[in-house]
């Protein structure tokens, strides 16, 4: 009665419990963990010292010498770059693999779409590592690639094509495993755009690629972005890819900071990267929510 | 193909001048699927389009005019036939380098540009120069008196206000025809009505051919300078509208444009340019009979609920008694029974009835005049 209005936002407020103890375990803490870690001396097999330290930062940029003084070390900032640059080889790979899949599947009668949509997340269901391991076989010595012009005769015995263990196979691992996120949001847009738009520019003395370039770009534009950030993110911090297509040489910061939480026992080295990996994630997002804001062409086509 | 330099201003002859037809339709078919699934949109449709001329495709829907229309903008590509544009094949030239411009049911505006962006569209295209498109785009917005809108976005404006946009935008390019697919179907009655005489006057001041797709046979009647009137993927009669409403060419006619009675008859004499015919009642009645006299499947008498006379009972060319009424506002609707399987329909004005109101059971006589009767195909 005259307690139900009181009542019933505290009902809501205990609604939403189970979804901020949800947030707060799984994402809050567990970043809280890392940034705390991150400020600590590592313990020789693992583990942290309750020491304060900023050594882990210091680090990612300059080598300790003998003496305590600090050089400029331009090692880990080589492998932040690479894996911006690896990532965004990678996006853009998805992008111009996905975008003709995301436009054939939303151009299919409506009742066949969902078959396609299904048939992109098949990978999904399979292994990761298993997925990318198959590229071994394809790129590798030997491989599916290789062999024809081996037998052929082109390419010597001892010879390879050196296809494996570089940047190119990393990315094609990359783009393989990714691809999905990219075409899913793209397909969704353009699922959205009226056709008759389509038409209505062909009407107006557009050509195919002016069609492409006034209309259609600028309507899948929020899938296109979507599908780009869902690529770039986890691409800037793989690291299954660079370790077995990359063969370890190639390192990205996925591989380094799981290479510190292991091999190299240093987890505040790793938690370090680890958050500079995510200030990095956090900058392409802010980035983002600017490009993502509506804006219209007031010249239209210019 | 002479065609392709797309949209060029043509100096501009007298209504319907001695030129080639601003369309000419030879035998033009549109067959979807194959073998067992195939539909025949169009079955070998031919007729011509004056210049100048607002011409209209009626039908109801399936009748193959939407397709007609899309074949004409180049959306679809017809099977078969030959499409002229003021005397060149258009067949081949692809949908971006016909000089027609179309208005789109749901208007097609681009949501992503403001409504000046969207009428400057196919002038940009054509690159005409700044100050041209400029001018153009304020010209066509006052012609749709948009003016005050040029900023907006389509998702800002009312259904009304996009029919505009979306007449200017087709507009601005000066097509040498403008093609409209139903695009008042979207309005509602008021703003239709209104938007008809607007439509007639563009046509009017533009001199560019239109042709406009409907369903809608009011629309069709008040606008148009002629009617195609289309069923089943073929023509089924052509005229200006007051032809098409008198003198339907069949069954099918008279019964899409307007209301009619339809009464089974067989032919049993003729005298002076009249058909006598008899109905199943026993009634023998005269007529006149259609342009192309009727044969096939058995014919019938056709005449218009308000070209059906009602005099008292006792003078009229046939008894009868009221069965219903079905009251409009200016008019009323009343069934009588005539003897036959169906009641006749006749239709009085308000404003001659007076007093005189009828009820259910009333008996009275129906004149029907052999100028109103018709004598049609069944």
């Amino acid at each position: 009665m005259a307690l139900l209005p009181a009542r019933a936002p505290l009902r809501r407020t205990l609604g939403l419990l189970p979804a901020v103890a949800i947030i707060l375990a799984f994402m809050v803490v567990p970043v809280a963990i890392m940034a705390v870690f991150s400020f600590l001396v590592p313990r020789s097999f693992g583990g942290v010292e309750w020491t304060f330290s900023t050594d882990a930062y210091v680090q990612i940029l300059f080598e300790r010498m003998l003496d305590d003084s600090l050089r400029f070390s331009p090692g880990y900032l080589m492998i932040v770059l690479r894996s911006f640059g690896l990532a965004l080889l990678a996006t853009v790979s998805c992008l111009l693999v996905g975008f003709p899949v995301a436009w054939f599947m939303a151009r299919r009668p409506p009742g066949e779409r969902n078959l396609w949509v299904l048939l992109i997340t098949i990978p999904f269901w399979t292994n990761q590592l298993v997925r990318t391991f198959a590229w071994i076989i394809i790129l590798g010595r030997n491989g599916v690639i290789e062999a024809p012009f081996r037998w052929a005769g082109i390419l010597d015995q001892g010879a390879t094509l050196g296809l494996m263990y570089s940047n190119l196979a990393i990315t094609v691992g990359l783009t393989y495993t990714f691809i999905p996120l990219m075409v899913l949001p793209i397909y969704a847009s353009l699922e959205k755009l009226d056709f008759s738009l389509v038409e209505a520019a062909a009407d107006l003395y557009s050509s195919r690629l002016a069609t492409f370039r006034r209309v259609v770009i600028p309507l899948a534009r929020p899938g296109i972005i979507a599908g780009c950030l869902l690529v770039f993110i986890p691409s800037l911090g793989a690291f299954i890819q660079p370790d077995l297509l990359g063969g370890g040489k190639k390192l990205m910061l996925g591989t380094l900071v799981q290479f510190q939480f292991t091999t190299a026992r240093n987890w505040p080295f790793g938690a370090a990267i680890a958050m500079v990996l995510l200030a990095l994630v956090m900058v392409v997002l802010i980035l983002h929510a600017r490009a993502a804001r509506p804006h219209p062409a007031p010249g239209g086509g210019q | 193909m002479t065609t392709a330099g797309a949209g060029a201003a043509r100096p501009r002859a007298g209504a319907g001048g001695a030129g080639p037809a601003a369309v000419a339709l030879r035998d033009v078919a549109k067959t979807y699927g194959r073998g067992a699934h195939a539909v025949e949109a169009l079955r070998g449709v031919s007729f011509e389009i004056r210049d100048n001329e607002f011409f209209t495709l009626l039908g109801p829907s399936g009748c193959g005019k939407t397709t007609l229309l899309r074949a004409i903008a180049g959306f679809e590509q017809a099977s078969a036939g030959a499409i002229l544009l003021f005397g060149a094949d258009i067949v081949d030239v692809p949908a971006h380098r016909r000089p027609v411009n179309t208005v789109f049911q749901h208007y097609a505006l681009f949501p992503h540009m403001t409504v000046a962006a969207n009428v400057a569209f196919g002038l940009r295209r054509l690159r005409r120069p700044e100050g041209e498109i400029a001018r153009q785009v304020a010209a066509m917005l006052a012609l749709v008196k948009m003016e005050a809108l040029a900023d907006r976005l389509p998702g800002q404006l009312s259904g009304g206000q996009k029919q505009r946009v979306a007449l200017a935008r087709a507009l601005a390019p000066a097509p040498k025809v403008l093609l409209l697919d139903e695009p008042l179907s979207a309005l509602d009655l008021k703003l239709r009505q209104a938007m008809r005489q607007e439509l007639k006057q563009i046509q009017a001041t533009t001199g560019i051919t239109f042709i406009f797709v409907t369903h809608d046979q009011e629309e069709a009647l008040s606008m148009s300078d002629r009617i195609a009137v289309m069923s089943e993927g073929r023509v089924q009669q052509i005229g200006p509208p007051a032809e098409i409403y008198e003198h339907p060419a069949n069954r099918f006619v008279a019964g899409f444009v307007g209301d009619a009675n339809f009464i089974p008859a067989t032919v049993v004499g003729e005298e002076g340019g009249r058909v006598r015919c008899r109905t199943p009642a026993g009634l023998v009645l005269a007529a006149g009979a259609a342009p192309s006299p009727p044969g096939g499947r058995g014919t019938v008498l056709f005449v218009r609920p308000e070209k059906v006379g009602l005099v008292p009972a006792g003078q009229g060319t046939v008894e009868g008694r009221v069965r219903g009424l079905q009251y409009l506002g200016d008019a009323v609707l009343i069934e009588i029974d005539i003897g036959e399987a169906l009641p006749l329909v006749a239709s009085e004005r308000m404003a001659r009835l007076g007093q005189a109101a009828r009820r259910p059971g009333d008996r009275l006589g129906v004149v029907l005049d052999p100028a109103a009767l018709q004598l049609l195909a069944g």
